[in-house]
């Protein structure tokens, strides 16, 4: 009788949990919407103030999704009715330089706007990013510049890669950010074509091939990876990465052009462990 | 975020749950059969006149109740490992000097159904490091039933036969209190054994206890040179008890506490720093219950945790802990009926199992994380099956048919695992369901002076925890690394067999087969497209189901009393395994033989003996074999009991491998070499 209670008890204790965490899940409350991400920046311009969030702590190197909305004033109401554009720039003391980005689009039925950055290095004490944000409301253009701080990866693991290709043109390929699990990863990155210092364009119908590696443990591989290929629907390069266990994993590339050629990144073979082009991850 | 911190709490609560309804299960079960039984009123003499069955099961005798037992008893303190090895159809696979693996007609553990007094326990190594003979101790047990091919489904789904170790339990008998001291000695690996029991019976309540330590340095081989890492030190405590609670009715339980630590394994790259089980059960007995008789039932749970790590081995590629926990709950419910002609056994048995096994690998770099994977994700399976026998007696002859059907469900339970499997077979489901069958016929003919047997059966098994989930097994025998799948088909096993005998009163003589044809027969295969994971590995193999495989066995065997005092006994046998590809199966014999001649009078007793093998023709190098080389060893024991003060001593000694030989088996892991010349000496005191 007693463990007949212990059951009853359970049950109903299981079920008010899962009840709970269902409400979690389905609450999309516009307010709470971006309680979870980190607002690292506001812009000011003509009495606007523009909030930008994001997942992470801080702006770093690599993609980094942003998210971003606007209010006049004091208002606690955010429009909805804003258009932005962007242009990070890198202050370097030999050059300036841009990045690749993308556009800026509106959530829908949300005063929320999101779009992605892809910071190839971080500032330093002399060299430095600067945002700007150009936007309109009601037909009228605004602009606001701040420069903002951009740092390495606190795990110090790659995530992006800025290089010279076999047919002789800079390329930027950066992973998209993942919460790696020990089972077939769904895995994203994005390939841009350096044109010149401050445009960077999506680069279409290349193929990325993967093989990640442990070599912390005899260089071994993982089955079942399906290489990155090319969605256009969202212009992101997509794939399955497969992690048979945590710890470090190198994951090697080589990226294949639209007439399969090598632009980038060697086979792995006994005499040569590691790619010149790769992610890294740590979990 | 809220709901990652929900999700733990609500897998514990349906943990508990689970816990909870399977042990609510198992009352109820073990109630209902109680109850069913007593319903019936069905009331038939037993009586039989006729011909008893004559089984070719083997009984190893274990334990030596009386005076005259101890004489039989070649090494009495010796391991249960030893005692198995006498046994005609079993051998031992030896990766070190402790925790030898059984093998029944040439198949190993995931073939055969080996269980303490009928009760299922599953080891935690994923590398069979821990057969579950080695969790009991010769102390706990009377004897060892060797059960051949299917017959042994009375004690679970099974092809190659079953072991079941039958506990040492007073029962009832009256015989007062006893107690006793057992010491031993072994020179090669300094062995030395201690053990002392203490029993009390009467007609209605009975208490056994007993405890043994054992401890062993590494031992050598035959050329003198050392063994390293095949130390181990181990001990077991057991208690049993029953009460009467009336004449016919009497509950009965088991305690048994078994922990190894510091285990070398020779044969492996890692060695075991605790080996711990705990195995429990309650049971309930009734003489007769309305037609039936020796009604029997019990629950029971056991517990055993495996600590497998490389701590002690100087030069490791990579330092890795491999823990692996098993836990199993069961029921089992027995009952006969014997009419004039029949003998029937009715049996209903379950268990249910929570596989869990690990592996931490710690990176040379310090600044990098350490490794995990699960290689067990946390299999739950859940078994229930009903077995029937009956023995139908004729004049001259006597038949037997059994039966078994089970239902077997296995859960991966783990998310963890759940995913990690999910790289191989992105579609497979938590759950699987399977039907596990058997089916046996005996038949057995006496003319005078000759008896003839011949069986034919059919039986399939599950794939087990590693054939089916195991993930980045390292098999060190054939160094490559092993993925389950989930997919294979039930292992199946059409089995014939039979035997001829004559009995006359100095002598007798026999040949026995047994042969094996196995559909789906499961083995691992190596696939080119994989990657190893273990450094210094040869490959990766997937377990797979071969078309076929056949096993044929062998056995001559005699014996012949030269006086009633001086026995001589001898035995042949053949072994062949091979696949539908006629590639050899691994762990097949070559032409073994034995030999032994026994003086026994009153009181002293005297053995020679010789085992050997030929050279090893038929082996698999693709399963890791190579050519074992002929060898014969010979071994030497006298014994002597006398009384001291109403007590009895019995003292034992002997020699082992007399002329130091160094050889190795075809079962010896990696051809890891025997042991070499070993002198024992055995004292018993004991105390009436």
């Amino acid at each position: 009788m007693k463990s007949f209670k212990l059951i009853l008890v359970a049950i109903i204790l299981s079920v008010t949990f899962s009840s709970c965490t269902k409400d979690d899940d389905s609450s999309v409350d516009n307010e709470n919407l971006l309680a979870n991400y980190t607002l690292l920046k506001t812009l000011k311009s003509n009495n606007y103030n523009i909030e930008v969030y994001s997942e992470e702590e801080e702006f770093t190197v690599g993609y980094n999704e942003l998210f971003i909305r606007i209010k006049e004033g004091t208002s606690e109401n955010y429009l909805p009715n804003a258009e932005f554009s962007w242009k990070p720039i890198m202050h370097m003391t030999q050059m300036v330089h841009s990045c690749p980005k993308s556009e800026i689009v509106k959530i829908k039925n949300e005063s929320i706007y999101k779009g992605y950055i892809v910071f190839q290095m971080p500032g330093n004490t002399d060299e430095y990013w600067e945002l700007t944000i150009n936007f309109s409301i009601d037909n009228k253009e605004y602009k606001a510049t701040t420069q903002i701080d951009v740092k390495a990866p606190l795990d110090d693991k790659r995530r992006v890669n800025t290089f010279m290709g076999s047919d002789d043109s800079r390329y930027v390929l950066a992973m998209l950010p993942i919460n790696p699990k020990v089972s077939l990863n769904d895995f994203s990155a994005v390939l841009f074509k350096m044109e010149n210092m401050m445009n960077f364009p999506i680069v279409e119908n290349y193929k990325v091939m993967l093989d990640p590696r442990m070599p912390g443990m005899g260089n071994h591989s993982s089955p079942n990876n399906v290489d990155l290929i090319y969605d256009t629907n969202d212009k992101t390069y997509k794939g399955k990465l497969s992690l048979t266990m945590t710890g470090y994993w190198k994951i090697n590339l080589k990226l294949i052009n639209d007439v399969a050629e090598t632009i980038k990144g060697e086979d792995i073979t006994e005499e040569n462990p590691e790619s010149s082009l790769f992610f890294e991850l740590e979990f | 975020m809220k709901a990652h911190i929900t999700v733990p709490s609500l897998n514990v609560i349906k943990e508990i749950q689970a816990r909870m309804v399977i042990l609510l299960c198992l009352a109820l079960s073990f109630l209902m059969v109680t109850f069913t039984v007593n319903a019936q009123k069905v009331i038939t003499k037993s009586q039989d006149t006729i011909l008893p069955l004559i089984t070719l099961n083997e009984v190893i005798l274990i334990s030596a109740k009386q005076e005259l037992q101890y004489q039989k008893q070649y090494k009495p303190l010796s391991s249960l490992d030893e005692y198995l090895e006498f046994s005609r159809k079993v051998d031992m696979i030896k990766r070190g000097a402790y925790a030898w693996e059984p093998t029944l007609n040439n198949m190993t553990s995931e073939r055969l159904s080996v269980t303490i007094d009928g009760m299922k326990v599953f080891g935690a190594c994923t590398d069979k490091m821990d057969p579950i003979t080695s969790y009991v101790d010769v102390s706990n047990l009377s004897k060892a039933h060797i059960i051949s091919g299917q017959k042994g489904a009375a004690y679970g789904s099974t092809i190659g036969g079953a072991i079941n170790l039958e506990l040492d339990k007073s029962n009832f008998k009256g015989t007062g209190f006893k107690a006793s001291i057992e010491n031993s000695y072994e020179t090669n690996n300094k062995l030395k054994v201690i053990g002392a029991e203490a029993n009390f019976s009467n007609t209605d309540f009975y208490v056994d206890s007993d405890i043994v330590y054992r401890k062993a340095e590494n031992y050598s081989d035959g050329d003198g040179k050392e063994i390293a890492f095949s130390q181990y030190e181990k001990y077991n405590v057991s208690i049993n008890g029953g009460y009467k609670t009336n004449p016919k009715n009497a509950i009965t339980a088991t305690l048994i506490f078994d922990e190894a630590h510091n285990i070398g394994y020779p044969a492996l790259p890692m060695d075991v720093s605790l080996a711990r089980a705990l195995i429990t059960s309650i049971g309930f007995e009734n003489d007769s219950i309305g037609a039936f008789s020796n009604f029997k039932s019990k629950i029971y749970y056991n517990t055993v945790t495996h600590i497998m790590d490389d701590s002690k081995r100087p030069d490791v590629p990579i330092r890795m802990d491999m823990p692996g926990w098993s836990d199993t709950y069961g029921f089992m419910s027995e009952a006969k009926l014997k009419t004039k002609k029949h003998s029937f056994l009715l049996k209903w048995d379950g268990f249910y199992n929570q596989s869990l096994a690990e592996m931490t690998m710690y990176p040379n770099n310090p600044n990098e994380r350490s490794m995990f994977m699960l290689t067990w994700p946390d299999i739950r399976t859940l078994n229930s099956g009903i077995y029937a026998e009956d023995d139908i007696s004729f004049k001259k002859s006597s038949f037997n048919i059994s039966t078994r059907v089970a239902i077997q469900n296995s859960t991966i339970a783990d998310e963890f695992g759940l995913n990690s499997l999910k790289i191989f077979y992105p579609n497979i489901n938590k759950n699987q369901v399977r039907v596990l069958k058997s089916l046996s016929v005996q038949w057995h003919k006496n003319f005078v002076p000759y008896r003839l047997n011949f069986g034919l059966s059919y039986g399939d098994r599950a794939p087990s925890v590693s054939e089916a989930y195991g993930f980045y097994l390292f098999n060190s025998f054939d160094n490559h690394d092993y993925i389950g799948d989930p997919k294979l088909k039930n292992e199946e096993s059409l089995e014939a067999n039979a035997k001829i005998s004559i009995e006359k009163s100095n002598y007798e003589l026999g040949i026995e087969s047994t042969a094996f044809r196995m559909p789906n027969y499961i083995i691992g295969e190596i696939d080119t497209s994989l990657s190893t994971m273990t450094i210094g590995a040869d490959g990766v193999k997937i377990y797979k189901n071969l078309t076929y495989a056949n096993l044929i066995n062998v056995a001559i065997n005699g014996q012949y009393k030269i006086f009633p005092e001086l026995v001589l006994d001898g035995q042949v046998s053949y072994h062949r395994g091979k696949d539908n590809k006629n590639r050899n199966l691994p762990f097949i014999s070559p032409l073994s033989y034995s030999s032994s001649i026994q003086y026994n009078k009153k009181r002293f007793s005297g053995t020679f003996k010789i085992r050997g093998a030929a050279k090893q023709v038929n082996f698999n190098s693709d399963f890791g074999e190579d050519q074992t080389l002929a060898y014969t060893v010979f071994s030497l024991n006298f014994g002597k009991t006398f009384y001291l003060n109403n007590d009895l001593v019995y003292a034992k000694m002997g020699v082992e491998n007399l002329f130091d030989k160094k050889y190795s088996t075809y079962t010896d892991w990696k051809n890891i070499p025997r042991m070499g010349r070993n002198f024992f000496i055995t004292l018993t005191y004991s105390m009436y």
